[in-house]
């Protein structure tokens, strides 16, 4: 029997760049792609043999916007994929697109390639918030992409939507969830805005951490912001009834969230089937190869990344010896971390008798006092075999996940 | 040696007077370096000087220099801070010197450092001559400088040198008059060392390293010497002078010069600044006069942020006392903070430079309490006793009354900015006494304050209400009775009394409300609200909450890029252990340290 794995692709490559995107992408011209994709078909067929007791499970085509490339080469890296290693008989094969673009003649390509679901940047239905996160779309070109993704024959798509966006309104907010709803995706990724540093949104807004801080700044400050012309950040509050409504609208429409941002269609013969089996992968620790610029890997406990120099990975032709870094044997204490923190994003949480035949240690003799502890904050929950998050402990699982890392003591 | 080459002097100036650019020239004239070799600013050393652009340590260099009458000399040229808090560091100086140059800014003119900086140096008997700096400024105006100093200090300065240390104009001019202006020093070759400690140093490899003015005898290597306030004998190690940022070795020091000594010595504690050293065989009949001793002023709580690293403190401030003979210590505990130093100051700045050194040269992390000053408290029982740290301060029943430290102050202020300063001294319960007009456009201000009120940022708002045109100097007076209270911080109902203080009753509330904003800013928020409150015996006047955290979510996990979720998670625990526990409330160290700075925010 073979090991599953999975595979990511990286495309940096976007029309333009949004203002709150921190992902590792930018525009570039038709001969700057070609020469990546070339090196990219050159580190997916070098590392291919290398894996050959491997079976690979899904695939996913990420970005940037691999859409805006030319189809051709979205074509060659799948099939690069299946002749190069074992494809299971079922593949998960997703790739993101970006309303705008896309065409039906792309389209085709995709499916005809094996693709089969995609996963769709929408972010919000309101043309003012699509314009203030610097999208290069509006709502009419989302449906129009979705249509054509429909009629070309995707039978598993995904919306990325996004809350907590500059001068969005909790009605705002719900009139886009209920129109997406209405469309009945199979999967719905609904991400609150997070304002990373080193992008546009960062400069202008912050620091947002303090978030009942920055209310009373919007209170006394709202009319630089108003002459400055941007859309202030919506208050701690509006964004909590997001937030609820988020959890409500979905719920009622019959999807459920396996996962803090994600929710997938109900099925009632296959609960899972509408589940993002790719990112699944990323919580419970599979075994994943990333290929392209930036990309991670997590093979038997070790991990790595590729640089994330184009330059360079073209000037090596993704030669996977030079262009890997940071590449690390995990410790037995990194591994339980990961198992509690990566797990804990699941709605389900983490297994405790899994804990115990993957570590061969019961958990509560390693996190016995973490759990004690996070449960009576009411943060954590015990269902089953099973350890989760509570809602509350949802709302604030960072603060739930970041103890269950060991001192430096300890490891 | 011939003691009739040799010159022994300092520079003395108000701050950003150009004194160390003076030095740097004067080191460059003398050949001892090339220019190349210059640093920006080669008698301050250290990082932090360099930063603030003020001399903190008094720092020695011999320079060679070749005069006209074709003779060359020997000058000790030695650097005083200029800062009114470095008075005593001043004075130390200025005691192994013969004379002083007055650099005065031909901008500026005369400030009220450089009057109590000069009237210093002829306290010390020493000769002064004054030198207009900055000539190559638009705005410059030599003549106007040089009647100031005669009327203001009443020294001649008809003849002084003109000069721009920065453009490099005039500094053969002033290496001639050290050599016609500032005596030669008259100590007796023969008679038994006598040699006064100015400064110390300690130094990993060599261990104390003593920096010495020879008044009569001569020092050796492998002579037994004797500290007379100790009693201490030491064997000599090593004998020698000051070259430019590095010590030269050499066979002997006599009398008249100026240079170092080490020697096997184990108690930092012997080498005292201020003491004797003579020949431990031949002895000296008495010791020299030392310094004049002074009383720290402000005084707070430093603590180890990591309290493992307390007996690392406890080295590092013994060390620094050292050189800084004014950096008072004793242990201490707090609740809140653990095992700590309360720790007294000539002032402000100097608690601000000791906190640098003690992070940068020990690589320690701080906690520093809120500063405050000496209190004398009266108790009903009829005894007194001086108050340093507000959390020993006994039951309002049991207290008759408190007094508090009062400096008279002199503030020179271009006239335009006269009514700011004013307001400014009326804020901080300042008594007007008079104003002195030093000519058409100066003006020295009088003022009677209270020291607690001028401990925070007053010489701050002095500069920022100014423009950067008044300049502030002042001493103790003594103590007067005031209405004073302790203002007790509490945060989740739990009185932290690191966050303590004691304050006029009338300006309690505006700063109870103050620190609570800032602490408010300070504290992270918790899984549960948290109330921060000011409070005078008992009773709340302020109050602001932290409000519970609702949501610490990352919302979007980087598909396989784990660790960067990783970094996160560890940024946050990592944040957590550097945070002090509080009941269950966990605060970081920077609250404890904002609330010292509690006016450049609102």
């Amino acid at each position: 029997m073979m090991t599953p794995i999975s595979v990511y692709i990286h495309i940096p490559f976007c029309i333009r760049k949004c203002l709150y995107c921190d992902f590792l992408s930018a525009p570039a011209g038709k001969d700057l792609q070609e020469r990546y994709f070339r090196a990219l078909l050159s580190e997916i067929r070098g590392a291919a043999p290398l894996y050959d007791t491997y079976e690979v499970k899904t695939v996913f085509i990420g970005g940037g916007t691999p859409s805006a490339a030319d189809a051709g080469w979205i074509s060659m890296l799948v099939e690069a994929v299946r002749s190069g290693f074992h494809v299971s008989e079922n593949p998960e094969i997703t790739m993101e697109m970006n309303p705008g673009t896309e065409t039906p003649g792309k389209l085709r390509i995709y499916s005809e390639a094996g693709i089969n679901r995609l996963s769709i940047g929408c972010q919000s239905l309101q043309d003012k918030e699509l314009k203030a996160l610097g999208r290069i779309h509006d709502s009419a070109a989302f449906y129009r992409c979705y249509e054509d993704a429909r009629a070309a024959g995707f039978r598993n798509i995904n919306i990325d939507l996004m809350s907590a966006l500059p001068g969005q309104t909790p009605d705002g907010w719900r009139d886009t969830l209920e129109k997406t709803m209405a469309l009945r995706p199979e999967h719905i990724s609904a991400y609150s805005l997070m304002i990373e540093e080193g992008t546009p949104f960062y400069d202008r807004y912050g620091d947002v951490s303090r978030h009942d801080l920055y209310d009373d700044l919007e209170k006394d400050d709202s009319q630089r912001l108003k002459e400055a012309k941007w859309e202030a950040l919506p208050s701690e509050e509006a964004e909590r009834q997001m937030y609820s409504d988020t959890l409500r609208i979905l719920k009622n429409a019959g999807y459920h969230r396996y996962e803090i941002s994600n929710y997938a269609r109900d099925c009632i013969t296959d609960p899972g089937k509408y589940e993002c089996h790719h990112n699944r992968v990323y919580w419970e620790r599979g075994n994943y190869l990333g290929f392209g610029i930036g990309a991670a890997s997590l093979v038997e406990n070790t991990r790595w990344s590729n640089t994330r120099e184009l330059n360079r990975y073209i000037a090596e032709n993704g030669d996977q010896e030079k262009i890997r870094e940071n590449k690390e044997q995990l410790t037995v204490h990194a591994q339980m971390e990961e198992f509690m923190f990566l797990g804990l994003r699941l709605t389900e949480g983490v297994s405790m008798r899994g804990f115990e035949t993957y570590f061969g240690f019961p958990i509560e003799k390693i996190y016995g006092r973490v759990i004690r502890k996070l449960t009576e904050e009411g943060l954590l929950e015990q269902k089953a075999d099973h350890l989760r998050l509570t809602a509350r402990g949802t709302d604030v699982s960072n603060y739930a996940m970041a103890e269950f890392l060991f001192d430096e003591a300890d490891s | 040696m011939d003691q009739s080459k040799i010159r022994n002097f300092c520079i003395v100036a108000h701050i950003d007077h150009g004194k160390s650019t003076l030095a740097d020239r004067m080191i460059e004239k003398t050949g001892v370096l090339t220019s190349r070799e210059m640093q920006a600013q080669v008698l301050d050393n250290m990082d932090i000087e360099r930063e603030r652009g003020i001399t903190i340590k008094s720092q020695a260099v011999r320079l060679v220099y070749k005069a006209k009458d074709g003779d060359e000399y020997i000058f000790n040229m030695i650097d005083t801070p200029g800062h009114v808090d470095f008075g005593y560091e001043v004075s130390r100086s200025l005691a192994a010197c013969d004379g002083a140059i007055l650099v005065v800014d031909a901008t500026q003119g005369v400030e009220a450092q450089t009057l109590a900086n000069v009237y210093m140096a002829l306290d010390h008997d020493l000769d002064v001559f004054p030198v207009i700096n900055k000539i190559d400024l638009p705005s410059a105006q030599p003549e106007e400088a040089k009647n100031e100093i005669e009327d203001v200090i009443g020294i001649e300065a008809q003849d002084a040198p003109l000069i721009s240390a920065k453009m490099g104009i005039g500094i053969d001019e002033v290496l001639e008059a050290v050599v016609h202006k500032i005596p030669a020093p008259t100590g007796n070759p023969d008679a038994p060392l006598k040699s006064l400690i100015f400064d110390s140093i300690y130094d990993s490899y060599r261990g104390v390293i003593v920096f010495v003015r020879i008044r009569d005898g001569v020092i050796r290597k492998g002579m037994q010497v004797k500290f007379m306030s100790t009693g201490a004998v030491e064997e000599v190690v090593e004998v020698g002078y000051f070259g430019p940022g590095r010590f030269i070795p050499c066979d002997e020091l006599s009398a008249g010069m100026v240079g170092y000594f080490t020697a096997s010595i184990k108690n930092i504690q012997d080498s005292r600044v201020g003491d004797t050293v003579t020949d431990a065989a031949n002895p000296c009949a008495e010791a020299l006069p030392g310094y004049k001793k002074v009383m720290p002023m402000v005084y707070c709580g430093l603590y180890p942020a990591d309290t493992a690293r307390y007996p690392e403190l406890r080295d590092a401030l013994e060390k620094l006392q050292l050189n800084d003979a004014s950096l008072f210590y004793e242990p201490e505990t707090s609740q809140a903070l653990g095992f700590g130093f309360r720790c007294g100051f000539l002032g402000l700045l100097h608690l601000e430079v000791v906190q640098e050194r003690l992070e940068r040269e020990y690589n320690l992390d701080l906690v520093t309490t809120a500063p405050g000053v000496v209190y004398k408290v009266h108790k009903t029982d009829g005894t007194m006793f001086d108050l340093t740290n507000p959390a020993n301060l006994p039951d309002p029943s049991e207290i008759e009354y408190m007094e508090e430290p009062i400096v008279s102050g002199e503030i020179m202020v271009t006239t335009d900015y006269v009514g700011q300063i004013m307001q400014l001294c009326q804020e901080r319960r300042g008594r007007y006494l008079g104003t002195e007009y030093i000519e058409k456009t100066r003006a020295l201000l009088k003022y009677e304050l209270p020291l607690n009120e001028i401990i925070y940022d007053f010489f701050d708002a002095l500069k920022s209400r100014s423009r950067g045109f008044a300049s502030f100097d002042y001493e103790l007076k003594g103590y007067e009775q005031s209405e004073l209270v302790k203002l007790d911080i509490l945060i989740n109902r739990e009185n932290v009394d690191a966050l303590s203080f004691i304050v006029h009753k009338d300006g309690a509330y505006e700063r109870g409300r103050k620190m609570c904003e800032k602490l408010k800013d300070e504290i992270p928020r918790h899984l549960f609200e948290i109330p921060i409150q000011a409070a005078i015996g008992g009773k709340v006047i302020a109050r602001e909450t932290v409000k519970a955290i609702r949501k610490d979510v990352l919302a979007k996990c980087y598909g396989g890029d784990i660790s960067r979720k990783r970094k996160l998670l560890e940024k946050q625990k990592e944040g957590k252990k550097k945070m002090r526990q509080i009941g269950n409330v966990e605060i970081p160290q920077s609250a404890f340290l904002s609330v010292l700075k509690l006016d450049d925010t609102k």
